[in-house]
């Protein structure tokens, strides 16, 4: 329940009285405010700065330091106020949560000074208002995030020992400063990847010339050295990419990782072209598969930073460049089919065909212009400008545009993703607030009824274990019992609920209850048919001898409005002898019984609302011999 | 076609470009409406202030401190100083979970509503409240009987005592043990009617209410259930 309407609490309980004349049965006690003074004007000097404010207005959250009497140890006798050595700036957002019932959080906080002060005012960041709590979360996260980079830098530098062979082998491969060998590696490597990737180079420049042939590649001229080149590189490829697969600590991860695929791929045409012999038929193939060295180069992304964030920002804008690609093609092929049309009637003309026309289409629009294909046509020459002009359109302005949409587009991304999230924790908030309001009813009614329990049989340390709840949730709990007065129906939650529902579905009488209930059949409330009520008297011998069961039973009876005086099976007859049970609890009451047998034992006392007659001291004392097989029986 | 068919298209398609141009600058104005945006002046949310203390003080029986600290409580929930209906529903529906307490607001809304208006002031609220917290019995039956008759023509038939009970029973939502049954309702009023409808005629007076509450010990007992709520 919010606090803010604690303020209304009064109002909705007067408002009750308006169930009053409607219910048939006697409401409960409401909680006596034993402490009830004068509201007062409390002072809280934060530092040196007073505030004041109502105490009633602190006592709206008693599980927080001010609203407690944790405060009691902060009180200055000689000044008679509260003298706290916190921040002020916060303490005023934290005493306004107290008045409005809204926390925020002020920009300008530093994100761990507010937590330390939330922490210590006994305040949950979770109640943070909507308005406030996406820049909370936001801060919050850039601190973490900070707090572990920091972190993980620390810990790169401390030697770890426990370290197997293995994972310090990862970790050179991963971080070459790590250790003197893992950078003579890291440079190594990086040079090698150079010297392949300028063989694979310089083997097409011409070379001079043998005297008396043409000129020659000097891959073919000195095809020796060359060969030897291309041999030792792939050696030190091969050999890290066997280390990196042992030291991977998932294997089955890195062999599907990107890097390692370009690995395989940069050493494959090597090994590939020493298994095939100088075979005329596929040597073509083995041309084509040289090709394949250059992705060689790739393997410098290793070797640079910035590399693998063009890479991943590629990934990423993927969507928008399919898209700008889409619209591309889209161009292309409109003005394509245009220009061939335009240029059919004209002799001799290039744009043979739509495809054919593909060609001067992207040439020109994106202000290529080589000139190979030219429109003749006046129509032809019309839509070819149009076709340039649209170019720079379709091509030149978005690029801008593109760029700064991924960083906004992404942006927006993650903020609709944390919206989203935040939605389903503000919903699951909400649940919450609502589940554990009600929860907390039944949870105190429980403890209630243990309480009240206890307190007839006199052990009044054990009393005070249940006096957990505030002033404010027992009216409120109290208000709700008078509802469930009011209906002759309880609260209960959601699983007990489904259980009686299914037990009452294939529910069976016990045989061991009177007679005279088993030959009315028509008794049970199942909660998916609906019968017609019966009324049942039950006799009043029968009561005592099923009071002692083994079995734990939950009768309820439901009431309905002729008298029935001799009907006396209200729970306190049920405890008390068979004579005393001439005073119901509800007068007028022609009394159905529904048995519902659940055979766990709950442990249920009597429900302590009754006014217990005065004879019931003696036969209450009975309670602490069954407590293990209470009858509940609800009288509503 | 052919040739003709593309040039009369080419040119179809420079003249439309020119056109466009030709609207760049002004000189082609296609004639819009201009929409005259009337600025809608947000009416200022009316704002009540109560009647004096000393006043309300005469017409209740709160002490000065009492109605200061209700004051207090009223305005920090309603800053404007008057409570329409689907603020009250909000804030009432927030002290039972579990069901939906938004018809029993209302009912209640128009029996605190005294003068009808569609909002409660302070001066009802705490006038509402005195009555039933510092009232007589009497008073307190009488604002009840008030409360079921919802038409306010001093009878409460059936229909109305229906409807009453059904916005009581939705407060108790689905869980509830037993469960819940359609006509359980129904039924209470029928054992209301019978416990108040002396003359049998389909409709309780205030006289009968009134009678019949002052002989029941249950009901006369729990009016004074809430004494000490403020």
């Amino acid at each position: 329940m919010a606090a803010g309407v604690a303020a209304w609490l009064p109002f909705a309980r007067a408002a009750a009285i308006g169930w009053m004349p409607v219910a048939n049965c006697p409401m409960p006690l409401a909680p006596a405010d034993k402490n009830k003074r004068q509201d007062e004007l409390i002072v809280l000097n934060v530092s040196g700065r007073r505030f004041q404010t109502w105490r009633t207005t602190l006592e709206r959250y008693p599980d927080t330091l001010l609203g407690s009497t944790e405060k009691e140890f902060f009180f200055n006798e000689d000044t008679k106020e509260y003298f706290f050595d916190r921040d002020p700036e916060v303490f005023r957002c934290v005493l306004n949560f107290y008045r409005t019932g809204k926390l925020h959080y002020p920009r300008y906080e530093c994100i761990s000074a507010y937590d330390d002060e939330l922490a210590f005012y006994g305040i949950l960041p979770e109640i943070i208002g909507d308005c406030c709590y996406e820049e909370y979360k936001d801060r919050k996260r850039e601190n973490a995030e900070r707090l572990m980079d920091d972190n993980d830098s620390e810990n790169n530098q401390e030697s770890m020992p426990s370290l197997s062979f293995r994972q310090t082998m990862w970790r050179a491969f991963e971080n070459p400063h790590t250790s003197t060998l893992a950078l003579v590696f890291y440079y190594v490597t990086g040079f090698f990847i150079a010297v392949s990737v300028i063989t694979n180079v310089v083997e097409t420049v011409p070379c001079g010339t043998v005297p008396g042939s043409k000129e020659l590649p000097c891959g073919e001229r000195y095809s020796v050295a060359f060969f030897c080149l291309d041999t030792a590189c792939v050696m030190i490829f091969t050999v890290e990419y066997l280390l990196r697969l042992f030291a991977a600590p998932s294997r089955y991860r890195f062999i599907r990782s990107v890097m390692s695929i370009i690995d395989v791929v940069a050493i494959m045409p090597y090994y590939i072209g020493l298994v095939m012999t100088n075979n005329e038929d596929v040597s073509g193939a083995f041309v084509t598969l040289r090709v394949f060295r250059v992705f060689r180069i790739f393997k410098f992304s290793r070797h640079s930073q910035g590399l693998r964030i063009l890479g991943y920002t590629l990934k990423s804008c993927a969507s928008e460049l399919g898209f700008l690609l889409f619209s591309l093609t889209m161009a292309i092929i409109i003005f394509a089919t245009v220009m061939f049309y335009a240029e059919k009637g004209s002799s001799a003309s290039k744009f043979t065909s739509i495809p054919a026309s593909f060609w001067y289409t992207i040439v020109t629009m994106t202000t290529l212009g080589y000139g190979d294909m030219v429109p003749k046509t006046i129509a032809g020459k019309i839509f070819g400008s149009i076709c340039s002009l649209s170019g720079v359109l379709v091509i030149a302005l978005p690029v801008p545009v593109i760029v700064s949409n991924f960083s906004r587009i992404y942006h927006q991304n993650q903020r609709a993703d944390k919206r989203r999230a935040q939605k389903k924790a503000r919903l699951a908030r909400i649940r919450v607030a609502k589940t554990g309001s009600s929860n907390a009813y039944l949870h105190s009614k429980r403890n209630g009824l243990l309480n009240e329990a206890l307190e007839l049989t006199g052990t009044p340390e054990e009393e005070h274990m249940g006096k957990t709840t505030s002033l404010i949730e027992s009216q409120h709990h109290h208000l709700l019992h008078c509802l469930e007065k009011t209906t002759n129906h309880e609260f209960i939650d959601e699983q007990m609920f489904e259980q009686n529902c299914m037990e009452s579905s294939m529910q069976n009488y016990p045989s061991t209850r009177s007679p005279s209930l088993s030959s009315h059949p028509g008794l049970t409330t199942t909660c998916c048919s609906r019968r017609s009520k019966k009324t049942t008297h039950l006799p009043n011998s029968n009561l005592p001898a099923t009071r002692l069961r083994s079995m734990q039973e939950l009768s309820t009876i439901h009431i309905q409005g002729s008298e029935q005086p001799s009907l006396t099976t209200s729970r306190s007859s049920l405890n008390l002898k068979a004579d005393d049970g001439l005073r119901p609890n509800c007068k007028t009451s022609q009394i159905t019984t529904a048995i519902i047998s659940i055979p766990t034992p709950p442990a249920l006392t009597p429900e302590g609302e009754s006014r217990p007659p005065p004879a019931s001291p003696g036969p209450n004392t009975n309670i602490p011999s069954i407590a293990s097989n209470v009858v509940k029986v609800s009288a509503l | 076609m052919g040739i003709q068919g593309m040039e009369l298209c080419a040119m179809a398609v420079v003249v439309l470009l020119f056109i466009a141009v030709l609207k760049q600058f002004g000189i082609l104005e296609p004639i819009s409406m201009e929409d005259s945006s009337d600025s809608e002046l947000e009416l200022s949310t009316v704002r009540h202030q109560p009647e004096g203390l000393d006043q309300l003080q005469a017409q209740t029986k709160f002490t000065k401190k009492e109605l200061q600290s209700l004051y207090r409580g009223f305005k920090n929930e309603c800053p404007t100083g008057l409570v329409d209906e689907d603020t009250f529903k909000l804030i009432y529906t927030q002290f039972f979970p579990q069901g939906d307490a938004t018809t029993y607001a209302h009912f209640l809304f128009n029996a605190f509503d005294a003068d009808g208006n569609g909002a409660i002031h302070f001066e009802d609220f705490v006038v509402g409240l005195s009555i039933l917290l510092r009232g007589t019995v009497h008073e307190k039956l009488k604002w009840a009987f008030n409360l079921y008759d919802i038409n306010k023509d001093g009878y409460i038939t059936k229909e109305e005592m229906l409807a009453i009970m059904k916005s009581i029973y939705d407060m108790m939502g689905r869980h509830t043990y037993p469960i819940l049954r359609e006509d359980a309702p129904a039924e209470h009023v029928e054992r209301f009617f019978e416990k108040m409808d002396r003359n049998q005629d389909g409709v309780v007076t205030i006289e009968e209410f009134l009678e019949t509450c002052q002989k029941d010990e249950n009901i006369m007992s729990s009016m004074q259930l809430f004494e000490n709520v403020i």
